[in-house]
């Protein structure tokens, strides 16, 4: 595969392990362990078996009728909204707790942005018996208030990060710090393709699942099996990585990347990172970043918390960078308008990160019968304010 | 030879304090570095405040956001050390965060470095591995020092390595932890100061992290060429009379 890192966890110009020292110890046994437990079949064994019974996958591959109607081109969402929990994060969190687990793990710890990395963390802490702290936004704490309740009735910890934007990357510091100070017993989850080596590479492999079913999927449904587009939102990029996973070497494929316009992307207020980032360091890895020209980070901006983050996985700009995918961003009022108007043809609410995918069709031309995948990568339940907020309903 | 391996090879039980340029005012910095070296402080890291400091606790932290509020960036930063320089000739070290030096163009931040009469760069986020890959060559153009960082879980054989591309001291962190930790030194710490002290290493090396009493100074000490002292500091000259403070502060660890 042309899309995978080297040794020192580059794609390219990206990637890597920019971390302190006190962090290195935990870092090196991973990435020395990561590949070799992944790869057994008592890992997989037990991996398969939650996905299948716990998580309820495969997810569907919906063929959404009006929606094609709509747009001219064959339309299908990836149901990862169908996941227990309601989103495609536990594919990796199920992923990293059998890998901590196996590595003598007995704390866990995780950042959240919108709560749903934070759920799945709980969730399967829960499942496993294993404590867990999770570090979330002050800001974000009070934007989401169902999941915070959802992660304290898993048993977890609900830790405020005060510092910074008081948003997703301040809780990843955080979170980065409680682990620099518990170097024995904690095992960091990180929920999407951001980190030092190997966690953009080992997210990415939990995620894959997603563009594994949709190939078996497509090739029953369509007779084929790739599709010509797939339509992915981005924040740091885990469910758009797992949906590309299986096609990065197809060029055929045309793979559309979505990021958070917010208020417009010149308007000072957004989050779209492929677009305004210059390369940098964040959270241990080289990518593109929103920084200003002292390299102090940027806060960023969007309505939907699990896009508002100043940085993007390495793999992604890896494949901006190269030319791989076509970014696109979708302002708030554009991916309100696509939720709602999800909801109205096919009746379903979608999360707002999802519902910034939804908006790039009205930015593309589809030729008749061109397939075209969109990842519906979570459920709207937890965005029914600021939906109901921002709508005339 | 700079003045930072004159001072090495001269002298022992060095102090060395670190500030957040821009803290706790915009100029602090041109004032407080001449008063440190007349009251005996030995070398100083001129903290340049960053938005995301990861390796730092909350004392750092807080002083980094106050300092970027008073207006400090690198542009100043420069500029400050500059005039400093006029006054003074302690060594200064910079420290800051990668990504820093990345944004403004590496070569060019090091011939700033150069150029402002910095001696050496403390980076604790540019890892050894992807330093000697990418970055030791441009690095080696310029006479500036470079500092890693090994903690208690660092082997012998990464420590080895670390020392090999070390050009200024071996920053010894004293715990497993972020800087501005308050406790008494455990059993397990002094051990691992005892088995530093034996390994035999090209640089000197300077204890830091969690130092901030006189008797925790005087312990590190014996076991390494100096002590490094930061978030203690930090805390103690957080008011309007900080310049005071600062003598207090110094007095009170050397005694």
């Amino acid at each position: 595969m042309k899309y995978t890192t080297d040794k020192l966890g580059f794609y390219g110009n990206y990637g890597g392990s920019f971390i302190p020292e006190l962090l290195h110890r935990n870092v090196a046994e991973l990435q020395k362990n990561y590949l070799k437990i992944i790869e057994t079949k008592d890992f997989q064994t037990e991996f398969q078996n939650l996905l299948r019974d716990y998580v309820g996958r495969p997810s569907p591959l919906y063929p959404a009728k009006r929606l094609s109607q709509k747009y001219g081109a064959k339309i299908y969402l990836k149901r990862e909204d169908l996941n227990h929990t309601g989103a495609h994060k536990i594919n990796n969190t199920i992923g990293q707790i059998l890998l901590a687990k196996r590595m003598g793990k007995t704390r866990i710890i995780a950042e959240t942005g919108a709560g749903q990395h934070g759920v799945a963390t709980a969730t399967v802490a829960a499942l496993t018996g294993l404590q867990c702290v999770i570090y979330m936004g002050e800001k974000d704490m009070a934007r989401q208030t169902p999941n915070v309740a959802r992660m304290r009735m898993l048993g977890a910890e609900v830790r405020p990060a005060t510092s910074g934007s008081k948003t997703l990357k301040d809780a990843t510091n955080e979170a980065i710090r409680d682990w620099i100070n518990n170097p024995d017993d904690t095992f960091y989850i990180i929920g999407s393709v951001v980190g030092p080596h190997p966690y953009p590479d080992m997210v990415a492999r939990f995620q894959s699942v997603i563009s594994e079913e949709m190939q078996m999927q497509l090739a029953a449904q369509t007779g084929r099996e790739y599709p010509d587009k797939i339509i992915a939102c981005i924040g740091g990029g885990s469910n758009a990585a797992g949906a590309y996973y299986y096609f990065l070497d197809n060029e055929k494929v045309e793979l559309i990347s979505v990021e958070a316009g917010g208020l417009g992307i010149d308007s000072g207020h957004s989050a779209a990172t492929g677009v305004l980032g210059s390369n940098g360091v964040i959270h241990g890895s080289m990518t593109l970043l929103m920084q200003d020209k002292d390299g102090q980070i940027v806060e960023p901006y969007s309505i939907s918390a699990g896009l508002d983050y100043p940085g993007i996985g390495p793999l992604h700009a890896h494949l901006i960078k190269t030319g791989r995918t076509r970014l696109v961003t979708a302002t708030d009022q554009q991916a309100l308008a696509a939720g709602l108007q999800l909801t109205r043809l096919e009746g379903i609410i979608p999360a707002l990160e999802s519902a910034h995918a939804l908006a790039a069709l009205d930015m593309l031309n589809f030729k008749p019968d061109e397939i075209v995948v969109v990842n519906l990568s979570g459920r709207g339940d937890k965005d029914m304010d600021t939906y109901l907020n921002n709508l005339s309903l | 030879m700079s003045r930072l391996q004159k001072l090495f090879n001269n002298k022992q039980n060095l102090l060395s304090i670190y500030l957040t340029a821009g803290y706790p005012q915009r100029n602090a910095m041109l004032e407080l570095i001449p008063l440190l070296a007349k009251n005996g402080v030995d070398f100083i890291e001129a903290g340049m405040p960053y938005s995301d400091p990861l390796a730092d606790g909350k004392t750092i932290q807080h002083s980094s956001s106050i300092a970027l509020k008073n207006g400090m960036n690198l542009e100043l930063y420069f500029k400050q050390i500059k005039q400093v320089r006029y006054k003074t000739d302690i060594p200064i070290l910079f420290m800051g965060y990668f990504n820093q030096v990345l944004k403004y163009g590496i070569e060019s931040f090091l011939q700033q470095c150069s150029d402002s009469g910095i001696e050496a760069l403390i980076i604790p986020d540019l890892t050894p591995e992807i330093y000697q890959k990418y970055y030791q060559k441009i690095f080696k153009k310029y006479d500036l020092g470079l500092s890693f960082l090994i903690t208690p879980t660092t082997s012998d054989e990464r420590i080895a390595l670390i020392d090999s591309l070390t050009t200024a001291f071996i920053y010894v962190v004293s715990i497993s932890g972020t800087t501005g930790k308050t406790d008494d030194f455990s059993a397990k710490q002094i051990a691992y100061f005892k088995r530093i002290k034996k390994l035999t290493t090209r640089n000197p090396k300077m204890i830091g992290f969690g130092i901030d009493t006189a008797s925790k100074y005087r312990i590190v000490n014996t076991y390494a060429d100096g002590a490094i002292i930061g978030s203690a500091f930090i805390k103690a000259i957080s008011d309007n009379d900080y310049k005071q403070k600062a003598v207090d502060f110094v007095r009170k660890i050397k005694s």
